[in-house]
């Protein structure tokens, strides 16, 4: 067996040795990832990730070897601008967390969708705060009983795609990790698009939102729920009491960021 | 006027990518660059809050591009987490704070120099920051050049704090030609080493910077890291190497870093000790003090951090009273303070109103008390 090595192994600083907790879907979604790029051919010095603070933003740094910033908690699409702009030839990719655009960096997630900036933003959902020990979301689903509501939350949950698409984002999308065939071909289909980018994952935490559903430590369980919660959307078919998954938005050919600044340098009168 | 020639300084350092949200005194400068910057082929960015605009200057510049921010305390107040991150990841970037006066939103109409402390401390943790204060327009052009250059060159935020008076002050300035500018680049890192590669804290000198987009797989962490890049959130070894590393990149470089002037200072009984806007009045008010048989010197930190400890003990030795003369509550009073280790008595004089320029009169009038 020693011979063979897993096919997105090389995509790897030193090995695949993430150490999260048992049952995360932050591998599968690495995996998803990965695999997007691997079928795109394009090479992965190419790319660079900016990630966030908390579980998702462990899933490129510092295990993916190619450039990596990670950054403060929330900051990752603001990063990410500054860097798409001073370097627009290479693919910027954002992992981030709820926490990160749905609640501290939520300014920048509906500011990075205006822009329409040619980055892909992937928010890893998995309704809770992980890291911190299973504080309430913006995302966490009404009467959820978490570690800062023992009284249930009393807030509405974000719709983070809904959010984007208001926002003007021209490529919003939603899988979970159940669906990972589906979140790889349509992260395959976001590297091509020349906008911004957003793909939601629906994930489990097992430790800290399992125990909320009753499933604490039961990752089939919950991916299983994710499965029959959702439902395939399409303009014609809403499902009230599901989740809809999906590419919602796909609009091509609205100005983006980095080649409406080569326009203004160049009405500017700079010539390289 | 003073922002303008900040702009145009930054660009004559080669500032390629500027990030910004208006406020008052400072939104000339990012006006300015909004048209300019486009000319010169960089990039400008009105952020959505100046948090963002402190984290794109940090992209921009693992980017590969020479990357400033202006504002004013507020605005600081705001990118205090991304100044800590630029610190941590020896990000090179150069922000400028057109001081006004506090607290909160306060009078943007004023001037002060409220902010001091704020630079050095307003982040978490302990960390050192550079710090230079114009005191006039061709300052603001010739300092935010020297910043450009000093973070270059350590891999580290430099600040250009200036205040209203300076930033809306009109006085003639002069541009240099470029070939008479002396332009600092980052050293960048040849090429992949393989994994360990040293590309942060170098234990002596500056790490070569592992810029994005050739190949050369960094990896940036606000968390604490190795000099290869790798996070350990809880190694105490490595916390305590880490920031005295950052201590000594700036510490051990103080001949180049560290600005001072000196005037009438060799027979002086009194220092007039100012900084920024507030010298002017100092030197004039030194001045006068000299034309009336007054032995009084003026010292002014040009560079406010690193702070000229070693040159306030070495004064305070020789004269009989520090005069500290300053548009705030006291704040570089209380390093002249401690510098000056009880040999020379330190006196605190600020403006009769705070956020107005000092009158000459009231420091010749503090000095003549002091005799």
């Amino acid at each position: 067996m020693s011979d063979f090595d897993h096919p997105l192994k090389k995509y790897f600083r030193n090995g695949i040795n993430y150490k999260t907790c048992p049952g995360c879907g932050n591998g599968i979604i690495s995996a998803s990832i990965l695999r997007a790029i691997d079928s795109s051919g394009k090479d992965f010095d190419s790319f660079a990730f900016v990630s966030g603070i908390g579980c998702s933003g462990w899933i490129p740094s510092p295990f993916y070897n190619t450039d990596v910033l990670h950054v403060t908690h929330g900051r990752a699409i603001a990063a990410a601008t500054g860097l798409k702009l001073a370097l627009p030839e290479i693919n910027v990719m954002v992992i981030a967390g709820d926490g990160d655009t749905g609640a501290i960096g939520g300014n920048h997630l509906i500011h990075g969708a205006r822009r329409n900036i040619n980055i892909t933003v992937i928010t890893v959902n998995n309704r809770i705060y992980g890291m911190t020990g299973g504080q309430a979301a913006p995302t966490t689903p009404r009467f959820s009983p978490t570690s800062s509501s023992p009284f249930g939350t009393i807030e509405r949950p974000f719709d983070l795609c809904r959010i984007v698409e208001a926002a003007g984002g021209t490529f919003v999308a939603r899988w979970t990790t159940f669906h990972t065939r589906q979140l790889s071909a349509t992260i395959r289909k976001a590297l091509d698009h020349k906008g911004f980018s957003f793909i939601e994952v629906l994930s489990q935490c097992p430790v800290h939102y399992g125990k909320i559903e009753g499933m604490r430590g039961n990752a089939p369980a919950m991916m299983e729920q994710l499965r029959d919660n959702t439902y395939v959307w399409k303009p014609d078919t809403v499902k009230n009491d599901k989740i809809p998954v999906g590419i919602f938005v796909h609009e091509m050919g609205i100005p983006e960021m980095t080649s409406e600044i080569e326009r203004l340098r160049i009405k500017a009168g700079y010539h390289e | 006027m003073g922002n303008l020639a900040c702009a145009e300084g930054a660009l004559a350092a080669g500032c390629q990518f500027y990030a910004g949200y208006p406020i008052t005194p400072a939104s000339e400068i990012m006006q300015h660059m909004s048209g300019r910057i486009f000319q010169e082929g960089g990039t400008f960015l009105q952020t959505e809050d100046e948090i963002a605009a402190m984290a794109s200057v940090i992209g921009a510049s693992w980017g590969g591009a020479k990357a400033m921010t202006a504002t004013c305390g507020p605005g600081i107040s705001l990118m205090q987490e991304n100044i800590g991150l630029a610190v941590m990841t020896e990000t090179p970037c150069v922000i400028v704070n057109v001081q006004r006066g506090g607290p909160s939103t306060g009078s943007t109409g004023l001037s002060s120099q409220g902010d001091l402390f704020q630079v050095k401390y307003g982040s978490q943790g302990d960390y050192p920051v550079i710090a230079i204060a114009p005191s006039s327009p061709q300052e603001m052009y010739e300092h935010t050049i020297w910043a450009f250059n000093k973070s270059e060159k350590y891999r580290t935020p430099v600040f250009v704090l200036s205040d209203r008076l300076v930033g809306h002050m009109s006085e003639s300035v002069d541009f240099y030609l470029p070939e008479d500018i002396n332009i600092e680049n980052r050293k960048i890192r040849e090429k992949y080493d393989g994994p360990g590669q040293e590309m942060f804290l170098s234990p002596e000198g500056v790490a070569p910077m592992p810029v994005f987009g050739r190949g050369l797989k960094a990896h940036v962490t606000g968390s604490s890291h190795y000099p290869d890049g790798s996070r350990n959130v809880a190694d105490a070894e490595l916390m305590d190497y880490i920031i005295k590393t950052l201590k000594n990149k700036i510490e051990r470089s103080l001949k180049d870093i560290s600005l001072t002037e000196k005037e009438y200072m060799e027979d002086a009984e009194i220092a007039v000790v100012s900084w920024g806007s507030t010298f002017r009045s100092c030197l004039s008010a030194v001045k006068d003090c000299r034309s009336m048989g007054l032995p009084a010197g003026s010292f002014r930190p040009v560079t406010v951090w690193p702070f000229p400890e070693n040159e306030i003990r070495e004064i305070s030795e020789k004269v009989k009273t520090i005069i500290v003369c300053e548009n705030n509550m006291g704040q570089l009073y209380h390093m002249v303070r401690s510098a000056a280790l009880d040999k020379a008595k330190v006196v605190f004089l600020p403006p009769e109103k705070l956020g107005t320029l000092i009158k000459p009169a009231r420091i010749v009038e503090k000095v003549r008390e002091a005799l």
